[in-house]
């Protein structure tokens, strides 16, 4: 138990997909203008990287070696189509706003890469575990992200004004404060976590 | 871990992996595929209500490759919400415009843009500039936001405004065709509720 939690607790710090490892630096860039942006779509990916490392551990030991990366992405697709429609029969507001980057999440690195790198090795609940603390890694990171960008870019959080009036440092809100941004959280996260 | 690969279970294994997931897609695309038609017609009544008074049902038509929604209530029409579309600053413009039946522009919405933020997205909550479509009747007014027009700009977004402008100007055009020709329809075979269906077809006519 103590090693599944630990696994969880990895992926938030010292395997953080954001700032440790610096993947899917695309979605996290262009989707955190505001935090519960980043929010979404750190749950949509959170969901998929569970499923797929599920998933993908369960069929590892019969996929022969060199079809396995087309089978992974079949299965990766799969979960990211099941996640559009769900989103686009409940939550279609939010489905717009992250558009492209919903779809995009089949080529997502984190997703590829935690199947090859630890599901297709581990037993299905460790797995799960590692996709869970993962995606909570990068769920987090884009809150914060997506938290500091709104609060500097446009004077609010969750879209609570708190500031008053609604002007912003517009820098923050376009892509060049996405990797200000990003440049000063990951030094504040290494300076505070790297041992 | 992986097992060793030869074409028999290459071939199995993809085909298998393949044919689940597709049963799994079909499945999920059957269960949600009244729910994501649900929200669609949610959406667009929500966006025609915002362009046009109070009405109880909608009927989507399309004239020369423009899409457009004829409000109704009860059997009186309220008006056309036109969808209409310019070239923005950082891409297309797409409002819907509602039209009442006496060519006065009830109001507009903006369906999608990517202007930049803070600028040219001002289009979607500066009051001030929102708030001249309402009741804006267009006639006689030169559509532009520049020199002489009788547009009032956002600050700092000309481009934006003159693009809200030019959409506005081409959906009351949009406007114009479709009177046009319904009433010359509705001559000619007497009947409105027929034409509902190929009101398109007629107006080429």
């Amino acid at each position: 138990m103590a090693s599944k939690l630990k696994l969880i607790t990895d992926g938030l710090v010292k395997n953080n997909p954001t700032f440790v490892l610096l993947l899917g630096m695309c979605p996290t860039l262009a989707t955190t203008t505001s935090a519960i942006n980043g929010l979404s779509m750190g749950l949509a990916t959170l969901f998929v990287l569970v499923l797929s490392n599920m998933a993908i551990s369960l069929i590892a030991p019969v996929v022969p070696d060199k079809v396995h990366i087309p089978v992974y992405i079949v299965v990766i697709a799969t979960f990211v189509t099941l996640l559009q429609f769900i989103m686009q029969a409940y939550t279609p507001a939010m489905y717009e706003t992250l558009g492209l980057f919903i779809p995009l999440i089949v080529v997502n690195c984190i997703v590829l890469g935690r199947a090859e790198a630890f599901a297709n090795k581990h037993g299905v609940l460790e797995s799960a575990c590692d996709g869970l603390g993962v995606g909570l890694g990068f769920t987090c990171s884009l809150t914060v992200l997506g938290l500091v960008r709104e609060l500097l870019g446009a004077g609010s959080l969750f879209g609570h004004n708190i500031i008053g009036g609604n002007d912003g440092m517009l820098l923050f809100v376009l892509a060049p404060g996405a990797f200000l941004c990003l440049g000063y959280l990951m030094v504040l996260f290494n300076k505070l976590f790297k041992k | 871990m992986a097992a060793k690969s030869n074409l028999t279970n290459m071939v199995l294994v993809l085909g298998v992996t393949c044919l689940l997931c597709s049963a799994v897609l079909g499945g999920a695309y059957v269960l949600t595929e009244e729910p994501i038609a649900n929200a669609q017609v949610e959406k667009t009544n929500k966006a025609i209500s915002k362009v046009l008074p109070e009405f109880q049902s909608v009927q989507e038509k399309e004239i020369s490759g423009v899409k457009y929604y004829e409000a109704w209530s009860g059997e009186t029409l309220v008006g056309y919400a036109i969808e209409s579309t310019a070239g923005g600053f950082g891409g297309p413009l797409v409002l819907l415009v509602g039209i009442t039946p006496d060519r006065i522009v009830c109001n507009t919405s903006v369906l999608s843009h990517s202007e930049t933020p803070g600028l040219g997205a001002k289009c979607t909550t500066d009051a001030k500039f929102m708030s001249q479509w309402k009741n804006f009747n267009p006639k006689g007014k030169k559509m532009t936001a520049g020199p002489g027009g009788d547009i009032d700009a956002i600050t700092a977004s000309t481009i934006t405004s003159n693009a809200y402008a030019k959409a506005v100007d081409s959906a009351v055009k949009v406007f114009d065709t479709i009177v046009g020709g319904q009433s010359s329809a509705d001559a000619i075979t007497g009947a409105s509720y027929v034409n509902k269906n190929n009101g398109g077809q007629e107006d080429g006519e």
